[in-house]
């Protein structure tokens, strides 16, 4: 036993180590404590992620390699591990007052956001075609149960099933993809990959490989045109689930593409550079056009998410250093405003019951005038108006698409942009041009805290870029 | 000289003002007379300030002064912050109006906290333009502008204010994004953001600064507006409330003419002296065709607007003669023009606040009933026509002897735009001040009160005095205009001959 104990690589896998087992835990400790179980497994979930970033934080710097490499952990995967368990606990803050209210607050609940955060975990830090899979699985089965969390209403059944045969579909696709890649280069791991790949000649089976993988991929980042379950999922599954699907799985799944392009496949960069900039001019322009119609805000959000996967696409286009920093900047301002705009329709609540529709917030500047302001900032950051977040998040990524040359690309890039911005103007023209049609019942304290903690985020960005713009750099750099 | 800040502190200084009023809590009179008071001091205060930058400019430099740095984003970007002869009189523009604006909206009580803080906000953003020196902080302040201006049109706005606001952003934001992207192109191509070492190593090959040029011109082109991208500045004045309306005609508009002069001149002469003839055509159409389009209007605010374009239409000729006398007109005419139509869209909110509409069929023999108003109403729509001893003259002949030295064709064509003036403009003072009084609503109309005088009065003062003494204005351009026509140099000459044939 002890053998075992001393062969695991525990300081690199620490805390996925630490989330699976106290996911196990808490399975029990949901079914022995009878009254009370949901709060004590969510209080102890989020001390689980909570001491899990205190290890990602305290690992040692550089790139550690374990499990014959196929897990490993750099600068760029201890980033995005911070901000995909920030994003785990804030949904579940966010969680806590919703599913009480709503009448299905059972502590599975905590449990399964636990396990699909070690997949993503496992998903960051995947260096070999096994691994990255085996990430992924755990993930989304996890993910598909929760869509389905209210499990008496239709909607969020049908949003669970339909993600379900989808993403099935999807990891079918990456599978037979992966095979590929193994048939032709005789090996998993990435690095071997590479080196198989080192004179920069990729074979037709390959290339199929690699065409199949990306479908697997862009359908987990919601690209187009593999993003077809996206509004429906958004629409169905209960909002601070939604909010959990928009923030950290897509964290997740951006790292993972990233990784999984550059680190074997540099070689062979201009073969999947072009799929890519298909795939991010596709995702733009739908995301930008297809919202403009919508009226239930959480498929507007889930428009605008699909548009976004394709301005950070840009990043991974460009294929630079420059890029995978526009990439990292890109989901992590990008996860701030969706946390902080899935707070505020999380706060828009009647007497009756939860709300949902856009013309549902009509006048909330003289209603509510503190979540009026923080919406209409995140709606200006998201539609990339300076000197808000989200204009340094499009900054960035344009700006290594014109070094790396993609003109055109860019040019497309910041014309989607404008037509977006339509429709998240509508949002600020409804809250302040038009007359109030009602009050929100007061909002749980937490909610609150988080959509102005995201609104000083956005806010203050501008103040406090430069450390952070420093830390994305150094872990764009340990990728190259 | 001065040690400390100056330039931030007037930029930022608006912003710690918005701060205060944010902070004024309820809805009565007392909390509302405090919210108008604390925006109006912060605005005196910031023009004070700013007129040290008048007073302590050195003229003879032709550089930029009262520099400030600070580290911002590393690489990408820093904070700096200077002013020069181009930009420094924009500034003092800014900060003139703005306590004039305030004043203007005594009469707001509609979200009067927003209102106010808005335009602060809109203050720092504007003043920032000018004064930054680096392309992407100016790019920042350019844009950031947007969101209040948005605001104020859609909030306190008029009838089809949504419609109005939604075209000004999405419109200027079309135009900014290119911008920005060729600001990307000039980022890796030099490895510096800085405007000054741009400015001085401008070295772009042709066919990038073609490009380059374009980019740039998608953006002022649609800010300043030229013809045809200036559908939505009559939008947005007709909607905007009266002190919005002022601030855009009055400095966002200008800040296209000032982008050309810093960006497109300088730093892509042989893409600049290429287009010129282009944007002569643009222009002359604009001074021609707008001129036309704003006899045929019935709303007093859509005809002020039209005559903007059209008087844009001579900034854009003058800029891109490169010649002293262009360029020195191009820059007097914009802050005539920001003074001028600042105080003809005051004059309608005057009669506006009484009767609340703004067709000009509903006035009629104002002169009876309000004859300070009267006055004041003639001297600025003859400032607007360009007569001689008023600050609109300078401009548009010193604009014109310039088109007259690149092509006789362009300055006979764009002179037509002068008499097209005077006959809307007069057109327009006729029927509105002159004749019977037509209805009987008009007869009980009290003249200017002292608010409204004392908003017009200093605008007047400026007029008069610019045209008389234009030398108060000219001296501070000649040493940065001199500088920037020596680096055109014999590009400068060059497109001359080039606009001369082309026309």
């Amino acid at each position: 036993m002890t053998d075992l104990l001393n062969s695991l690589p525990l300081t690199v896998i620490g805390s996925e180590l630490v989330l699976a087992a106290s996911a196990m835990v808490l399975l029990m400790l949901g079914v022995f404590f009878e009254r009370r179980n949901v709060e004590v497994v969510n209080t102890l979930a989020l001390a689980a992620l909570a001491f899990a970033g205190v290890l990602v934080v305290s690992m040692p710097e550089g790139r550690i390699e374990a499990f014959g490499g196929a897990f490993i952990m750099d600068g760029f995967a201890r980033l995005m591990k911070i901000l995909v368990l920030l994003a785990s606990a804030v949904t579940l803050v966010l969680s806590n007052h919703f599913m009480r209210v709503e009448k299905m607050a059972r502590f599975e609940y905590g449990v399964l956001v636990l396990l699909a955060t070690v997949g993503m975990m496992m998903m960051i830090s995947a260096n070999d075609l096994i691994s990255l899979y085996v990430g992924l699985e755990l993930q989304s089965l996890a993910l598909y149960v929760i869509a389905a969390f209210d499990r008496d209403n239709a909607r969020s059944s049908e949003a669970g099933l339909k993600y379900f045969v989808l993403g099935a579909l999807s990891s079918g696709m990456l599978l037979y993809g992966a095979s590929l890649i193994y048939g032709t280069t005789g090996t998993t791991n990435f690095s071997a990959i590479a080196q198989a790949l080192a004179g920069g000649e990729a074979g037709l089976g390959l290339l199929f490989g690699l065409v199949f993988l990306i479908s697997g991929l862009a359908f987990k980042v919601s690209a187009v045109p593999f993003h077809m379950w996206t509004p429906d999922v958004y629409e169905g599954a209960p909002t601070p689930v939604t909010a959990f699907f928009a923030a950290a799985p897509k964290v997740a799944a951006m790292a993972l593409f990233t990784r999984a392009m550059l680190a074997p496949f540099s070689t062979i960069a201009a073969d999947w550079q072009q799929i890519i900039v298909f795939i991010s001019i596709a995702s733009m322009a739908l995301g930008s056009f297809a919202a403009i119609g919508q009226r239930n805000i959480k498929r507007l959000l889930a428009y605008s998410s699909i548009g976004h996967m394709g301005f950070a696409l840009i990043g991974l286009a460009a294929a630079s250093p420059d890029g995978i920093l526009g990439v990292i900047l890109y989901m992590a301002i990008y996860m701030v405003m969706t946390l902080g705009a899935f707070a505020c329709v999380l706060a828009m609540r009647r007497q009756h019951g939860a709300v949902e529709n856009v013309d549902d917030l009509s006048g909330l500047a003289r209603t509510n005038k503190l979540m009026a302001f923080v919406l209409a900032m995140l709606m200006f950051s998201l539609a990339g108006i300076p000197p808000l977040a989200g204009f340094f998040a499009k900054y960035f990524v344009f700006t290594a698409a014109i070094k790396a040359n993609l003109v055109t690309l860019a040019v497309i890039g910041v014309i989607t942009s404008v037509v977006g911005a339509y429709y998240y103007l509508r949002i600020v023209k409804v809250m302040y041009f038009d007359e109030p049609s009602g009050e929100f019942v007061r909002e749980p304290g937490e909610v609150r805290f988080v959509y102005v903690l995201s609104g000083l985020f956005v806010l203050g960005f501008v103040f406090f870029a430069r450390p952070l713009i420093a830390w994305a750099q150094s872990a764009a750099g340990s990728l190259f | 000289m001065t040690s400390w800040p100056i330039l931030s502190l007037v930029t930022f200084l608006p912003v710690i003002g918005a701060l205060f009023v944010l902070v004024i809590r309820g809805e009565d009179e007392t909390a509302l007379r405090n919210m108008r008071w604390t925006a109006l001091f912060t605005t005196i205060i910031t023009f004070i300030l700013s007129l040290s930058l008048w007073v302590d400019f050195d003229r003879s430099q032709s550089g930029f002064q009262f520099l400030e740095q600070r580290a911002w984003l590393g690489a990408f970007a820093s904070y700096r912050l200077g002013v020069d002869g181009i930009s420094m009189p924009f500034v003092i523009l800014t900060t003139f109006l703005m306590p004039i604006c305030i004043i203007a909206s005594w009469g707001v009580k509609y979200r009067l906290k927003e209102y106010m803080i808005a335009f602060l906000f809109l203050e720092t953003m504007m003043v920032g333009v000018f004064v930054s020196l680096d392309i992407f902080l100016f790019y920042l302040f350019f844009e950031g502008g947007l969101i209040p201006m948005f605001l104020i049109i859609g909030i306190w706005g008029g009838q089809r204010r949504v419609y109005a606001s939604f075209k000004f952003f999405l419109y200027t934001l079309l135009g900014s994004v290119l911008m920005l992207l060729a600001m990307f192109a000039m980022y890796w191509h030099t490895g510096t953001t800085d405007i000054p070492t741009l400015l001085q190593q401008s070295n772009f090959p042709v066919q990038m600064q073609m490009w380059l040029w374009l980019a740039f011109f998608a953006s002022f082109a649609v800010k300043l507006p030229m013809w045809p991208v200036h559908t939505w500045l009559p939008d947005a004045h007709v909607e905007a409330p009266t002190a919005g309306s002022v601030v855009l005609a009055a400095i966002l508009l200008k800040m296209g003419g000032y982008g050309f002069l810093r960006f497109s001149l300088p730093m892509f002469p042989e893409a600049s002296e290429f287009f010129a003839p282009m944007v002569f055509a643009l222009s002359v159409v604009a001074i021609v065709y707008t001129s036309l389009v704003a006899l045929a209007q019935e709303d007093m605010k859509k005809l002020i607007a039209y005559s903007s374009v059209a008087h844009m239409g001579f900034v854009t000729i003058g800029i891109f003669t490169m010649t002293r006398q262009g360029i020195d007109g191009a820059l007097f005419q914009m802050i005539s023009h920001g003074l001028v139509s600042g105080a003809l869209f005051l004059c309608v909110g005057v009669v506006y606040d009484r009767l609340h509409t703004r067709e000009i069929s509903a006035y009629g023999g104002l002169v009876n009933r309000m004859p300070f108003y009267a006055a004041t109403f003639m001297i600025f729509t003859l400032a607007n026509v360009g007569l001689p001893g008023t600050s609109g003259f300078v401009g548009e002949f010193l604009s014109l002897i310039g088109a007259f030295k690149a092509s006789t064709t362009l300055a006979v064509l764009a002179t037509t735009g002068v008499i097209l003036s005077a006959a809307y403009a007069l057109w327009l003072y006729r029927r509105v001040i002159f004749g019977e009084i037509a209805r009987p609503e008009l007869a009980h109309m009290p003249d200017m009160s002292v608010r409204e005088m004392l908003a017009l009065v200093p605008i007047i003062y400026f007029t008069i005095h610019f045209g008389i003494y234009p030398a108060a204005v000219l001296d501070i351009f000649s040493a940065s205009v001199e500088s920037l026509l020596s680096g055109l140099g014999a590009a400068g000459t060059a497109g001359l001959a080039g606009a001369a044939s082309a026309l």
